[in-house]
């Protein structure tokens, strides 16, 4: 892990300081650390040289932006009227009783946050959900519990690399 | 009155022949107003939704004066219901840099953009690899192009061409007033055209057939094939090339489950169309062969008799009033309005009166909303609420 | 020039200048459109969507503050479809809106509920969204009140931040239905990078950002028989007060006000232009003694150019912005500081008071002052220097209370010891101002002769462009001054922070040859200050500045350094300029703040 202030810096020389290359350094921010902070925020207006509160501003204006502390893998259930039609409820309920928490929560551990989102543009094998950058779709309860439990072992396994 | 128009399949866009760099070399060697007669005598119009004429867009960008100009593709396809830019840029992603680069030479712009939405996070890979293929090939015919993908970040209203200008400023997106238009002041206040993905890509059929062979499919002013998001209640979803001019029922006979009740055309910001009009309705643009003609984005959604139009309502309403910028007071005020509103009938704490008071509101928001979205609210309220106001009661 | 462009409003049929809008063309036909988020000092929105009109041939409606005239348009303002979409857009308004409008500060002021009274909306068809909100009051400023649930979005207080201030303290965050404005993280205002100027306030057409009001303090001051309570104003005040009270912008009611304050009950009514008079001795003389230290001694710890120090919104937004450059302040408290540690220290001794019965009040244009009054350092007296500070609006929000007849009232004059003034000081109320009183002294002091400038009036560093520039040169200077023989003095003038940046910035590259300069907060200085009469426009800041240069005129003494209480109050209690007196209670120092 190196400080966020860094990586600021180093999205700012790899995209430039103007301000339209704020979303790509929001973004880029986002990637790695799953949310930004208020700390990130006034490192990247210090760097861009912007008022602070246009960068909140911008940041709350975009979905993906989160600048509450989120866990590594952001589940984003896509609740638009198709997946709704095909059963998006069941599987956000199978997700909720498996990780018990709630839309809007983190796991304790930070592991995972829960979130409903708009279309993804999955409508044809609804319902779909994104977890990080990754799409399933033609979800069902079940099949929504194997991916969670593929995403746990990953992450027990992380762990256990890590120590 | 009955339209009696097949459906008819057609295979251009998904058709991959490998030729593009034949396809760009020969565009570049005529002349830049050729290629604007060209697009303009095939009555292309924008894919998008919109359906504003292709050809006049680039002559328009093409007649202004200045060094700087751009192409942008608008990949930021968020209308509940589609997903066929994705599958555009998935499958035949040169059919989309070569007519940027082909829009880049006939307006005198050098530089391209793909403003991709950021749930399609997971194309960006192959697409940027796509990109150095192409830009190499432009580099050994000397063309002078590049292509960036902007990556959006979860907002709706960046579909909205100017608002995904401000964007890729890197402000909010907010639709800006027009004038100006995005011909004389777009992307950084350069002239820039604004292509959708689907646009480009059947500008690539037209560069590479000739426009006749376009305007041959469809019918008089909906010229061309479009491909179609089909998605709902129908056994086969997916995506499908479509000639324009057909009527609803012939796609209802193809598409639908046998229960049919509803078809909403053109995602949360286009019409719902109930089983009794799908014979006088037809798809395309506004013309004087059919009864009723609805524009589209592709997105068709298709209801059975299982589903509550009060919940379908609920689920747009919902969806504006969080995708909604928020800055002007119609489409802010009005999406929270409209949803409580129905919400209060449905309870039995507003009359059912109440529900013409909505229907005259969305009026409102339809003549004085800032942009697009404010203002297609109304399309998908009106339409349900009329056809199926018994639903929205009890 | 470019061929004009014929349209017909209403029927009337008129010719405009290419690029006209539709409101402006309507305006100069006589024919009025309603706005909310239009205003004439900031850009264009166009969101409020209330100054909607029909063209003729066009479904939808065009927002007539953003539609520029086109060839052969016919207008209509007043349709059915007009009317019908514009009621419903403030109905829209109002259900999102804390119409609790009989408990409200600007009830009487507010552009929202004149709307709804011309349109006569007598009922609350749509549904209330007012309890579904999660809004929020925030009181913690000393200067200024943001309530949430009173705020139209119309965004022109977030354009005023960015566009005439260049702060951005607010700003607007979230989409959809969470649309709000707020500050960065949505902090309270007093702990994000906020002036304090109070522009926000002139430009909002509602309730939503008022200033904090001390009149209920004010009366009980009064009332307490045991406290004396003595009240300053500052210059601009009487320039923009008859604005409140039924006179036409421009109008100098400097009489009637002092009247008025002593009906009120003030035991002693006394004037800011005394200690602006002071500001001028003591700054001029920092300013020569900068001169000297970077001219002869090359003492690399003196900074120029030296900046005034009078607007308190200018101090903090440099405490925010460019804290590396505190050491270029004058070191001067300002007008209304100063005149607080002297009323309970000098002005108790001389009238034989306890300073602590005293309750000092200052009439400011200013909420700005409100803070600087609030500043843990400004104590110097033994006591908080200033109590309370009013604006403007709530001296005429009381004059209104205690029934006084403003326009009947007969000229009273101010009260002794630092109740005396010269045109000099009248003028701080202006941009330029303190430059060219600092200039009329400064130039004296140092040759013995006039500032060679016909009747002092030092027009170079009048008006109302945003950055100003002027140089003196000085000649011939008096013996103890002779280092500053051929010397050309710089100076610059600024007002409206986002000008203050400009020149800050010059500043900071190195590239700027100043020696001195003079900026204020607000546009167009003291007179347009935060704390001034709403509405606010370019116009009627020019003939608020028209009154102020006018008063100067009039004056008997036109230069600080000969007011009579001046002279007194150094021979009497100060000593001299920069003593060590002076320094105990007229200077003070600054402090570095976040820039978020």
């Amino acid at each position: 892990m190196y400080p966020v202030s860094d990586l600021i810096r180093n999205l700012a020389d790899q995209h430039g300081r103007n301000r339209h290359n704020l979303l790509p350094i929001l973004q880029g921010v986002v990637e790695q650390e799953k949310y930004l902070s208020e700390y990130s925020m006034i490192e990247i207006a210090r760097e861009l040289d912007l008022p602070a509160s246009e960068v909140y501003g911008t940041a709350t204006f975009y979905s993906f932006l989160e600048h509450k502390k989120m866990g590594k893998y952001i589940i984003r259930v896509c609740k638009t009227i198709t997946c709704s039609m095909k059963g998006k409820n069941q599987v956000l309920l199978a997700i909720q009783e498996m990780l018990k928490l709630d839309v809007g929560e983190t796991t304790p551990d930070g592991t995972f946050s829960l979130l409903q989102t708009n279309c993804l543009g999955f409508c044809h094998k609804a319902p779909a959900m994104l977890v990080n950058n990754e799409v399933f779709t033609d979800l069902t309860p079940e099949k929504v519990r194997d991916i969670l439990s593929a995403y746990l072992k990953k992450q027990k396994e992380g762990v256990s690399h890590d120590n | 009155m009955t339209i009696s128009y097949q459906l008819k399949r057609a295979d251009f866009i998904f058709k991959n022949e490998n030729d593009w760099e034949e396809v760009l070399s020969k565009n570049l060697s005529r002349t830049p107003s050729e290629l604007i007669n060209e697009l303009i005598s095939s009555e292309l119009k924008g894919r998008g939704g919109a359906g504003f004429p292709t050809g006049l867009k680039w002559k328009l960008t093409a007649e202004v004066e200045d060094s700087i100009k751009y192409v942008i593709c608008n990949a930021d396809e968020g209308e509940p219901g589609t997903f066929k830019d994705r599958e555009i840029l998935s499958m035949v992603p040169f059919k989309v840099l070569t007519s940027m680069a082909i829009c880049g030479y006939v307006i005198g712009a050098k530089e391209g953009y793909i403003y991709l939405r950021g749930e399609y996070f997971f194309l960006r890979p192959e697409l940027n690899k796509a990109i150095s293929e192409f830009e190499y090939y432009c580099k050994e015919i000397n063309f002078d192009f590049s292509i960036r993908i902007f990556m959006g970040s979860g907002a709706y209203i960046c579909g909205e061409e100017t608002a995904l200008f401000e964007s890729m400023e890197g402000k909010r997106g907010e639709p800006r007033n027009k004038p100006p238009f995005p011909s004389n002041s777009g992307y950084m206040a350069k002239p820039t055209v604004i292509n959708n993905v689907e646009t480009l890509a059947h500008t690539y059929t037209i560069f590479k057939y000739g426009a006749k062979r376009f305007y041959d499919l469809g019918v008089q002013y909906s010229r061309g094939s479009k491909l179609f998001s089909v998605s709902g209640d129908t056994p086969k979803p997916g995506i499908y090339e479509l000639e324009l001019g057909m009527s609803l029922a012939d796609f209802v006979d193809e598409f639908g489950d046998g229960d049919t009740k509803a078809v909403q055309v053109g995602g949360a910001s286009g019409f719902l169309v109930p089983r009794k009009r799908f014979n006088e309705t037809a798809i395309g643009f506004q013309g004087k062969l059919t009864g009723i003609s609805l524009p589209t984005g592709g997105s068709m959604m298709l209801f059975n008799s299982s589903r509550s139009m009060f919940n379908v309502l609920d689920n747009y309403l919902e969806f504006f009033r969080e995708e909604s910028c928020g800055q002007c007071t119609p489409c802010r005020v009005g999406c929270q309005q409209l949803l409580k509103g129905i919400k209060a009938v449905k309870r039995g704490e507003k009359n059912a009166k109440y529900l013409d008071k909505l229907l005259r509101l969305t009026e409102t928001m339809q003549v004085t909303a800032k942009c697009g979205l404010g203002q297609s609210v109304a399309n998908s309220f009106s339409s349900i609420v009329e056809n199926f106001r018994e639903e929205m009661i009890y | 020039m470019a061929k004009k462009i014929k349209i017909s409003i209403n029927g009337i049929f008129v010719e405009v200048e290419p690029g006209t809008t539709i409101l402006d063309a309507a305006r100069n036909a006589g024919v009025i459109i309603p706005t909310l988020c239009y205003h004439k000092d900031l850009c264009i929105a166009g969101n409020c969507r209330v100054c909607m009109v029909e063209v003729l041939g066009q479904k939808r409606l065009s927002a007539a503050c953003a539609t520029p005239c086109e060839e052969e348009m016919e207008i209509l303002t007043n349709s059915l479809k007009v009317r019908n979409s514009r009621k419903h857009i403030i109905e829209l308004l109002l259900s999102e809106h804390n119409s609790d409008c009989t408990r409200c500060y600007k009830n009487g002021n507010c552009e929202l509920q004149e709307l709804a009274s011309e349109y006569k909306i007598m009922t609350q068809d749509f549904i209330r969204l007012v309890p579904f909100k999660n809004y929020t009051i925030d009181k913690f400023s000393p200067s200024i009140i943001k309530d949430d649930s009173k705020c139209v979005r119309c965004q022109r207080c977030v354009r005023t931040c960015a566009e005439l201030q260049g702060i951005n303290a607010l700003t607007v965050a979230h989409k959809g239905d969470q649309m709000k404005i707020t500050t960065f993280f949505e902090k309270q205002i007093n702990d994000v990078v906020c002036s304090t100027c109070g522009q926000c306030i002139n430009h909002c057409p509602t309730g939503a950002l008022v200033e904090k009001n001390y009149i209920e303090e004010v009366w009980d001051a009064i009332s307490d028989k045991s406290r004396h309570v003595v009240v300053q104003t500052a210059p601009a005040v009487r320039i923009g007060l008859g604005e409140e009270l039924g006179f036409k912008p421009g109008t100098r009611v400097t009489g009637k006000m002092v009247a008025a304050l002593k009906r009120l009950g003030f035991d002693a009514v006394m004037d800011t232009d005394f200690t602006a008079d002071l500001t001028i001795m003591e700054e001029g003389t920092e300013l020569l003694q900068r001169l000297k230290g970077v001219l002869v001694d090359h003492n690399p710890e003196i900074k120029l150019p030296m900046a005034t120090s009078c607007s308190p919104g200018w101090i903090k937004y440099v405490e925010h912005l460019f804290p590396d450059y505190l050491s270029h302040l004058s070191s001067c408290k300002s007008p209304q500081q100063m005149f607080g540690a002297l009323a309970k220290t000098y002005y108790a001794k001389a009238r034989n008071l306890d300073p602590e019965k005293i309750v000092s009040v200052s009439v400011m244009p200013c909420t700005a002052k409100k803070f600087e009054a609030s500043r843990p350092e400004m104590h110097d007296s033994g006591f908080r220097d200033v109590d309370y500070v009013l604006t403007t609006r709530e001296l005429a929000i009381m004059i209104k209370q205690a029934g006084i007849d403003f326009m009947k009232l007969e000229d009273a004059h101010f009260d002794r010891l630092m109740g005396e003034s010269t045109g000099a000081a009248v003028i701080f109320g202006a941009t330029g101002g303190v430059m060219e009183a600092a200039l009329r002294t400064v130039y004296e002091l140092v040759t013995g002769r006039e500032v060679p400038f016909e009747n002092l009036d030092i027009t170079p560093v009048r008006g109302m462009e945003g950055v100003r520039e002027a140089t003196v040169k000085i000649e011939n200077p008096l013996k103890e001054w002779a280092f500053l023989d051929g010397i050309e003095l710089k100076c610059a003038v600024a007002h409206g922070l986002v000008n203050a940046k400009k020149v800050m910035e010059a500043v900071r590259s190195g590239k700027s040859e100043y020696h001195f300069i003079e900026i204020m907060a607000c546009p167009g200085g003291c007179l347009g200050g935060g704390g001034q009469p709403i509405p606010t426009s370019p116009e009627i800041r020019r003939k608020r500045a028209e009154a102020i240069y006018a008063e100067d005129a009039g004056m008997p003494i036109r230069k600080s350094h000969q007011n009579p209480e001046i002279i007194k109050i150094y021979h009497d209690f100060l000593d001299q300029p920069m003593s060590e007196k002076s320094h105990h209670l007229l200077h003070t120092q600054y402090t570095p703040r976040e820039r978020f």
